[in-house]
């Protein structure tokens, strides 16, 4: 059970990340929502009408459960990646390296409000997709552990990222030439069954296809893999990515002298 | 009981600079110690070490017979830290930063919120705790920062150069609040570039100097050291320049004569034999600080020793 303290220190560490994406809401929550819109008019609604079906669904549903997702893994890394490092830049991660909190506390705090975030720009974008189509929900069950589990994956690999940068520049890098490669090419925009064999195969090698995957099912009940397999690999990769990140702190690197 | 209790602490940093070389310091628990030392002679990764901001390469560190090494969170909760450096989110308010800071510490938020009006309206914050804290001024910003350390009620509160670059009436404002503070059992330890400082606030001396201990005493024994005061005098236009047997005197210009006295005479011998000699003394001050003078003496023995 936790200790109650270090449940208070967790409450505190939420609130803290939640109040100051809030605070910088025209910087945080307004941006995917904007984006979102133009890619739901330009590739869904222009482009989509000519693409015609994919999977068996028009277009616009099959990409919308993608570019959900795809905001919710930018934001959740970039709210983590951006408050840790900021946090280590100002030195007030001191406030939390020299106070009884736990690593494990420090973690899931940093989680909870990428999480948070992820999920809040997530909802706004669900939204403004109403705008564009009927979106129907296949297992919301399925759904929502998607979009959980994938949040909190990207708020570790934003943690990562914060813990080894020492420049604005290295939180940028990573999101640019990893991260949005990635989700373009996890199936946001198509089926992988439509790439020849050989790139279907490398697809296979990329985790943000999986949670794309589960994620659509839970709209659209269709699938390019097993949902046993998507929410393993997830799973494996949470468990990897926090356990580089827990003994990162607990040996120092990147927070302590 | 002691407060910390250092034995052999060692640091080595990366590409083999060894910043302390085998520190042993004890602090009683009420103590209003005082660590000084040159710029780079190990206090602020003395500091750094003991609130666990820094992983020592060797040794031990108990905080009120906490170790360090097993017994991690109950060592923090005793310690209250005032760094160096502002290491508060600048984009914050100050009740905010004291609100969460509470809460690292397991302090509820409703207990947390009475706390930090308490110690914004101690430390004259509390028209200001809405306000970011980038817009507060340096003085405001240190203030905030003992705030803040003080949050959870420490036993020992840590203080690393708290009053660097704020006025004199705000500087003696801060000593008012630590003495307070002291006096009510929370044991200090104050590091300072203003010598004056620590002789006038603490009770016992740590002079570190590159990476050693060099001097561990009690401020009257390291004082008591000194044997000869100088003293700056200024006097009627001087139409010669006046001797003596028992003191060494000098003429700075005109107006102005350094006496050298033993503390073995008292001043009313320096009135006397001026007096005799027709010079009429308007006023008397000290040279310099006499701390300043043992520090810069020890500092310099070491450094000649090394050579």
């Amino acid at each position: 059970m936790i200790n109650s303290n270090y449940a208070i220190a967790l409450k505190s560490i939420w609130i803290k990340e939640i109040n100051r994406f809030l605070r910088i809401w025209i910087q945080t929550l307004v941006p995917p929502a904007i984006t979102m819109t133009l890619y739901f008019v330009i590739f869904g609604n222009l482009i989509g009408k000519r693409i015609g079906e994919m999977g068996g669904f028009d277009y616009m549903s099959f990409i919308v459960p993608g570019l959900i997702m795809m905001s919710v893994i930018t934001n959740s890394y970039s709210n983590v990646a951006s408050s840790f490092f900021s946090a280590k830049f100002q030195r007030n991660v001191e406030e939390l390296l020299v106070a009884p909190v736990p690593n494990y506390i420090i973690i899931w705090g940093y989680i909870g409000g990428g999480v948070a975030r992820g999920l809040m720009v997530g909802f706004i974008v669900t939204c403004v997709s109403l705008f564009f189509v009927d979106l129907q929900i296949f297992n919301i069950f399925v759904l929502l552990l998607s979009v959980l589990c994938t949040s909190i994956l990207f708020s570790i690999g934003g943690l990562l990222n914060a813990i080894f940068a020492r420049t604005f520049d290295d939180i940028s890098i990573i999101p640019t030439f990893v991260l949005t490669p990635l989700t373009y090419l996890g199936g946001v925009f198509y089926s992988i069954s439509l790439l020849p064999d050989f790139w279907q195969g490398v697809s296979h090698f990329n985790p943000v296809f999986y949670m794309i995957n589960a994620f659509r099912y839970g709209f659209l009940g269709i699938a390019d893999v097993s949902l046993v397999w998507s929410f393993s690999i997830i799973g494996l990769f949470i468990v990897v990515l926090y356990s580089i990140v827990a003994l990162l702190l607990k040996k120092g690197i990147g927070t302590r002298s | 009981m002691y407060a910390i209790d250092l034995k052999g602490i060692k640091k080595v940093y990366k590409g083999g600079v060894e910043a302390l070389k085998g520190i042993s310091l004890k602090v009683q628990e009420g103590d209003f110690y005082a660590l000084l030392g040159p710029n780079g002679a190990g206090k602020s990764t003395t500091i750094g070490i003991i609130s666990s901001l820094v992983n020592k390469s060797a040794g031990q560190v108990t905080v009120f017979g906490f170790d360090l090494d097993n017994q991690l969170e109950q060592a923090k909760s005793q310690i209250g830290l005032v760094p160096q450096e502002f290491n508060f989110n600048q984009f914050e308010p100050p009740l905010q930063i004291l609100v969460n800071q509470a809460g690292y510490y397991g302090i509820k938020r409703k207990e947390a919120y009475i706390r930090a009006e308490k110690y914004l309206k101690q430390l004259d914050l509390w028209e200001k705790r809405d306000e970011p804290a980038r817009e507060l001024s340096g003085g405001m910003k240190r203030r905030l920062m003992i705030a803040r350390a003080l949050m959870h009620e420490p036993r020992l509160l840590i203080l690393d150069e708290p009053t660097a670059g704020v006025d004199i009436e705000v500087r003696r404002s801060m000593w008012e609040f630590l003495q307070k503070l002291n006096a009510q059992g929370v044991t200090i330890i104050l590091t300072t570039h203003y010598l004056e400082e620590a002789e006038m606030l603490c009770r016992n001396i740590g002079i570190i100097d590159k990476g050693c201990l060099v001097e561990d005493t009690s401020m009257k024994s390291l004082l008591a050291r000194l044997d000869s005061e100088i003293f700056i005098l200024d006097v009627d236009p001087l139409t010669h320049l006046p001797s003596s047997k028992s003191f060494k005197i000098t003429q700075s210009d005109e107006n102005t004569l350094e006496i050298e006295l033993s503390k073995q005479l008292s001043l009313n011998k320096v009135f006397e034999e001026l007096t005799a000699q027709g010079v009429r003394v308007n006023s008397l001050r000290n040279k310099a600080n006499r701390l300043e003078e043992l520090f810069l003496e020890l500092v310099e023995k070491g450094s000649i020793n090394d050579k």
